[in-house]
């Protein structure tokens, strides 16, 4: 009796199994590369096609003319393609923050690495500000005090790399120095409250530039660095930056 | 006589079981393959690298990754695929179309659920909602409270898939949107902790839904420096009963599946294929059914 309990009681527990419960014994897992060795779907890629040919399209249009090509690597401390940048951050975003806010924008910092490709020469087309800067990153204008503006400065003499900056002369001593300081072609004033534009990844402290954090004060422009490259591009007729005087040692 | 009677009763029972058993096409010996497919971070990366694209030239592209899904559905129709967020933000085909082509492309290869990374609310969170009649899939997520957001409703928690009888759990797990997400774009979502989500989401689907398997789908990162921020590794380690984390935000490329020890000394796999649709990852689980008294995690790969 006891014997058939347990055999009742083992044929249920069968019937349980059948619903749920599975012991995971063995797992095997392959990581497959997606390469031309692969057949295309032709439905798939027949579906893709018009908003290819559609974007092509766009990607083509022409915004500008480039002089030459200019690469972020062509200079130490600032590049032609850097000045572009940052001269157009100033030049589109100086007007927003008048209109909104009634302030004057003193400085544009961008870094770099933001420069993610070269412009090249001949046509501008809509595809170049893409490769330029792929990222969604917006302008912000950061209010700060003299004292943020100098270890920003600090920054810059150490790192001694050519991050895009407009509104300000700076030269630096070979052994990473401050020596000649402008803000606006005028000298630099500790006590007052400089309006710097940078872009939201650098204010969150991108690229090790904690400066901006100590300051509570930002104005949000809406505006997307590539965007600003867009309509930049599309005001000029001809684009012709060049390297100049605004970072470079002393001598 | 009344012995006699129970014999009966018990070997009538018996005939019924297996008769029942049966009917329900149980065989009690056969192992039973669930394949898991999955990617993540894709970015919007629709057509393969171009020639002169470094080391992701040539490589890539969705027409190529719906062959191949196509095949491995072929050779075992009890497939997931699943995808661990990022999907948009990368080629202009985002910024040009919104997401439509991603989520739209996604439906027709037939994707069974996704997760919410950071880089889907880059048009803000109402550009996602904007896309959402474009997905045939559904959107998992159990940290991101939308309640207060236009995405209230339209994200589920988790999701109880059946594949031959074996019940696969999924929940999803987002990242923290604060400081890498402007608060514009994410609104009122709220970020809720994801071990203790975590913890939740596996008991429920473990006793309450009867689970055969539980993956979380996650975008938390693979692994950080910084302990205190929560990454797959972490979670694998401070929870239980999740046999696998498939995971994103990272681009981290493994091999082959990372396995950590569990809360309870139980094995947990943890799987991310990089980023831009240049791999594919599969994972096969064999089940055995067994009776609760037998019950085994060992996981061996």
């Amino acid at each position: 009796m006891l014997f058939n309990f347990s055999r009742l009681a083992i044929i249920i527990l069968v019937l349980a199994s059948c619903q749920h419960d599975y012991s995971k014994n063995q797992v095997k897992s392959e990581r497959i590369s997606i390469n031309s060795s692969l057949q295309n779907d032709s439905k798939i890629d027949q579906f893709i096609a018009p908003y290819r040919a559609r974007l092509e399209a766009s990607m083509n249009q022409v915004l500008s003319y480039s002089a030459g090509e200019y690469s972020k690597t062509d200079g130490e401390l600032n590049t032609a393609i850097g000045n572009l940048m940052a001269d157009a951050v100033f030049e589109r975003t100086s007007p927003i923050l008048k209109q909104r806010h009634g302030l004057n924008l003193d400085m544009v910092l961008l870094n770099h690495g933001g420069i993610r490709a070269p412009l090249p020469k001949g046509p501008v087309l809509m595809k170049t500000p893409f490769n330029i800067m792929p990222f969604e990153n917006k302008v912000v204008v950061v209010q700060m005090q003299g004292d943020a503006v100098l270890d920003m400065i600090k920054y810059l003499s150490v790192v001694r790399r050519a991050h895009p900056i407009s509104g300000m002369t700076l030269q630096i001593s070979k052994s990473g120095k401050m020596t000649f300081f402008e803000i606006q072609n005028k000298a630099f004033d500790p006590n007052k409250i400089y309006n710097v534009a940078t872009n939201d990844y650098l204010y969150k402290g991108g690229d090790r530039m904690d400066f901006f954090q100590s300051s509570d004060t930002i104005f949000d422009m809406d505006y997307k660095i590539r965007a600003v490259l867009i309509d930049y591009f599309q005001s000029k007729d001809t684009l012709n930056p060049t390297a100049d005087n605004r970072f470079t040692y002393d001598n | 006589m009344k012995r006699r009677t129970f014999i009966k009763t018990t070997a009538a029972s018996a005939t019924l079981i297996s008769m029942g058993g049966l009917a329900m096409s149980c065989s009690t010996s056969k192992t039973k393959t669930i394949t898991i497919l999955h990617t993540n971070d894709v970015h919007s990366h629709i057509d393969p690298f171009g020639p002169n694209d470094g080391r992701n030239a040539n490589k890539g592209g969705v027409a190529r990754r719906a062959s191949l899904i196509q095949k491995l559905r072929k050779d075992n129709p009890n497939t997931l695929l699943l995808d661990a967020g990022d999907i948009f933000q990368g080629t202009p085909y985002f910024n040009y179309y919104g997401g439509e082509l991603e989520f739209k492309l996604m439906s027709m290869l037939d994707y069974d659920a996704a997760t919410i990374g950071n880089h889907d609310f880059d048009n803000g969170i109402n550009g996602l909602y904007a896309q959402l009649p474009h997905a045939k899939f559904d959107f998992i997520s159990a940290n991101y409270d939308f309640s207060n957001t236009v995405m209230d409703t339209h994200v589920k928690p988790y999701k109880v898939f059946d594949k031959d009888g074996v019940k696969i759990g999924v929940f999803g797990l987002g990242i923290e949107l604060e400081g890498l997400v402007s608060k514009d774009a994410f609104k009122e979502t709220k970020y809720l902790n994801p071990i203790e989500i975590a913890q939740d989401m596996s008991r429920l689907l473990k006793t309450e839904e009867q689970c055969d398997l539980i993956i979380c789908l996650s975008h938390l990162g693979y692994d950080y420096k910084s302990s205190q921020k929560i990454s797959d590794r972490r979670l694998a380690r401070a929870t239980k009963d999740i046999d696998l984390i498939i995971g994103g935000h990272t681009h981290t490329f493994l091999e082959q599946p990372t396995v950590e020890i569990n809360a309870v000394g139980e094995n947990v796999l943890i799987n991310q294929v990089g980023c831009y649709g240049l791999f594919l990852g599969q994972i096969n689980f064999y089940l055995e059914p067994q009776g609760k008294s037998f019950t085994s995690r060992a996981l061996k790969i």
